[in-house]
């Protein structure tokens, strides 16, 4: 009923290929940028900008950035905090050597580094396959964050080994830094998060992402088609670095405020895996879905019991957390392998042709 | 010119100048190395017979040694709790089995690997509720674990050999040994490896997938009581004992995710060269603690050139 597509024609193909065939879908889309911009802000609190809205949409960006690289050209990666590392120091590098640096430039900026040491990492993929490159992008991640632990020039020999946001300001507003208000941050993320997500959809429709897919569906059969897969890989890891290395940046300056080496240990990386694989592999889409799950999971926990009168002790919600979301990552590959992204794509199915089943 | 010196000279000039502590380095290489290869011998006999990269393996060490010292803190005697560790060990394999590996039969690689990356946070979070976080000690003397030490005197110099970690080195040899009779002797293991060379003949003669996932997630649970029990007795109880599946996998790397030999040498050969660069380059030249990566860098380096690992069956890919 509310999904109707009769009678929406298309009479060219530029129309046939558009973003949003149907009008419906263009719809939701608007609702759920005028939620982003205009309502969420409006009614949040200082509290849901910190523990919700940000961190949805840093993880959400980090998420869409390994999807590149493991949804879309099927290479597994499981050092993806490793990278956000990198663009969370390149960029702390580039504040403090230049302190004049517009900070939206720097964060930007600070993604191209990653991309850099993303491709070095990425050149054994060339040879090596499936869970070899698995392991072998861990060696990323554990040689990097030893790096960042002992190149104190990274950390500018601060004696405690962390990096420490400075405040910035931008056109006299401050963005960063413990003076920087909740909502101005917020802003700037969701700002970067739609204009990179914009730019990656294209990609990945474009010409570039037809030959990452061919490449993740059969590489030896891409490359009898002639699709040269050095660059098709060497791409995909350049792009997905690039924008795991900005929401790295954005993580540690629009969020955390402050952090450590192992900030960026395992656990980071698999939390980006989860949102990722749980979301959807392939979709862009699913990295939303999954990030809100993962992360207003915790918080549900945390707050609802309290709400209806239980007490429970914080180390036993944590504890419980962990294995709510470890049992949640089972059932949800269990009932859906495809993750969120195909349950919406099934929905969406069903409304469209419903009230008749067929 | 010095750091070519740094590099190239001056640790041969060490080993040789010192060659009892040379000796007392590969020693302690070599017991790490046995638990590595212990560790990657869990993952491969899964891998083989299901294609799951068991992530679950390191956990699984953890949760095993934590039940029995937890069982041992209430009042059970320590050889009884080995054997209801065991019983435990085997209840969990039947449980994967059922909730987790039965369900999803069939999906990709990446789709299992992440269920058992579930299975790692389910535990984690078990095991803290079950048992604490805190470190607990592992009961090496009501094992029957020898404590003392043997002290050598190579060319005049001194060796320091636990018995503890002698105790190891021969357990594990003996586990190993036990586990290739076992794979190549019996009518079970003979089973587990048709299964790993070919799924679907296997089955058409009549194996049972459920009976060996089964079967394979037992063994890899007693490799984890035998490994967490060995690691515990030197550096206690705790959840950070995880970071063992992580030494394990850079051995899968060199040694090839298929290869029961290439897990063995694998972890030998890993576990004595992290320890000789840690001391003689890494500590000097880089500032320490370089064992967290080294294995990664050697085995990518490796990979490089021989794509399937040292021992690995030969990728032919057919479109």
């Amino acid at each position: 009923m509310l999904y109707r597509t009769a009678g929406q024609f298309k009479t060219s193909y530029r129309a046939d290929q558009a973003l949003f065939p149907i009008r419906q879908d263009a719809f939701l889309l608007g609702v759920i940028l005028l939620c982003a911009w205009v309502i969420f802000p409006l009614t949040a609190s200082e509290f849901t900008f910190q523990t919700i809205l940000t961190p949805i949409l840093i993880y959400s960006l980090a998420a869409l950035g390994l999807n590149i690289l493991t949804g879309f050209a099927g290479q597994l990666s499981l050092g993806t905090g490793a990278f956000m590392g990198v663009g969370a120091y390149a960029c702390y590098k580039l504040i403090t050597l230049m302190p004049w640096l517009n900070p939206v430039v720097a964060i930007l900026m600070s993604g191209v580094f990653s991309a850099g040491v993303g491709v070095l990492f990425g050149i054994p993929s060339l040879r090596i396959k499936g869970f070899y490159l698995a392991i072998a992008t861990l060696a990323a991640q554990f040689f990097l964050v030893w790096l960042f632990e002992k190149w104190a020039w990274l950390y500018n020999f601060n004696s405690s080994g962390a990096i420490q946001v400075p405040n910035l300001d931008m056109f006299g507003l401050y963005v960063a830094g413990p003076q920087a208000s909740s909502m101005t941050q917020y802003y700037l993320v969701l700002g970067i998060t739609c204009l990179l997500t914009w730019i990656c959809i294209n990609l990945t429709r474009g010409t570039l992402g037809r030959t990452w897919k061919a490449t993740r569906d059969m590489d030896i059969a891409a490359e009898l088609i002639g699709i040269d897969l050095m660059r098709s890989k060497l791409t995909a890891f350049a792009v997905s670095s690039y924008v795991v290395g900005v929401a790295g940046a954005l993580f540690v300056f629009m969020w955390r405020g402050a952090a450590e080496p192992n900030l960026f240990d395992i656990p980071l990386s698999f939390r980006v895996l989860f949102i990722a694989i749980i979301g959807g592999l392939g979709s862009v889409l699913g990295n939303y879905l999954g990030a809100i799950l993962i992360v207003g999971l915790p918080v549900v926990l945390n707050t609802v019991p309290r709400a209806i009168g239980i007490e429970i002790d914080s180390a036993l919600v944590e504890h419980l957390n962990i294995m709510i979301v470890g049992t949640l990552i089972i059932f949800f590959l269990v009932v859906e392998p495809h993750g969120l992204n195909q349950l919406w794509r099934l929905i969406r199915e069903k409304l469209i042709i419903w009230p008749f089943p067929h | 010119m010095e750091l070519l010196n740094e590099i190239f000279v001056a640790p041969f000039a060490d080993m040789v100048a010192a060659p009892d502590f040379l000796l007392q380095v590969l020693w302690e290489g070599l017991v790490s190395g046995v638990l590595y290869a212990l560790i990657a011998l869990g993952f491969v006999l899964i891998f083989r017979s299901s294609r799951i990269l068991n992530f679950a393996q390191g956990i699984m060490v953890v949760f095993a040694a934590l039940t029995m010292v937890g069982l041992h803190e209430k009042g059970v005697p320590a050889w009884i709790a080995v054997a209801l560790t065991l019983v435990v060990m085997f209840g969990l394999a039947v449980a994967i089995e059922r909730a987790v590996l039965r369900p999803l039969v069939g999906q990709p690689d990446i789709i299992l690997f992440m269920a058992t990356i579930g299975i790692t946070l389910f535990l984690i979070g078990a095991g803290e509720i079950i048992f604490g976080g805190e470190n607990k000690v592992m009961i090496t003397e009501e094992l029957g674990i020898p404590t003392g030490d043997t002290v050598l005197e190579p060319w005049g110099g001194l060796l320091i050999l636990q018995h503890g970690d002698i105790t190891v080195v021969l357990v594990a040899a003996a586990l190993v040994l036990a586990l290739l009779l076992f794979l190549g002797k019996t009518r079970m293991g003979r089973a587990i490896r048709a299964l790993g060379d070919d799924h679907q003949a296997a089955l058409s003669v009549g194996i049972s997938l459920q009976t060996i996932w089964v079967l394979v997630w037992f063994i890899a649970g007693i490799i984890a009581l035998v490994t967490g029990i060995a690691w515990g007795s030197r550096a206690g109880v705790s959840f950070a004992l995880e970071v063992i599946a992580y030494k394990a996998l850079p051995v899968l790397m060199l040694g090839g995710l298929e290869s029961i030999s290439g897990a063995i040498i694998g972890g030998l050969m890993i576990g004595m060269l992290e320890k000789l660069f840690e001391i003689y380059w890494g500590g000097p030249l880089l500032g320490g603690n370089t064992e967290s990566w080294f294995a990664y860098v050697l085995a990518l380096l490796v990979l490089l050139f021989r794509p399937q690992g040292l021992f690995g069956e030969k990728i032919i890919e057919r479109v």
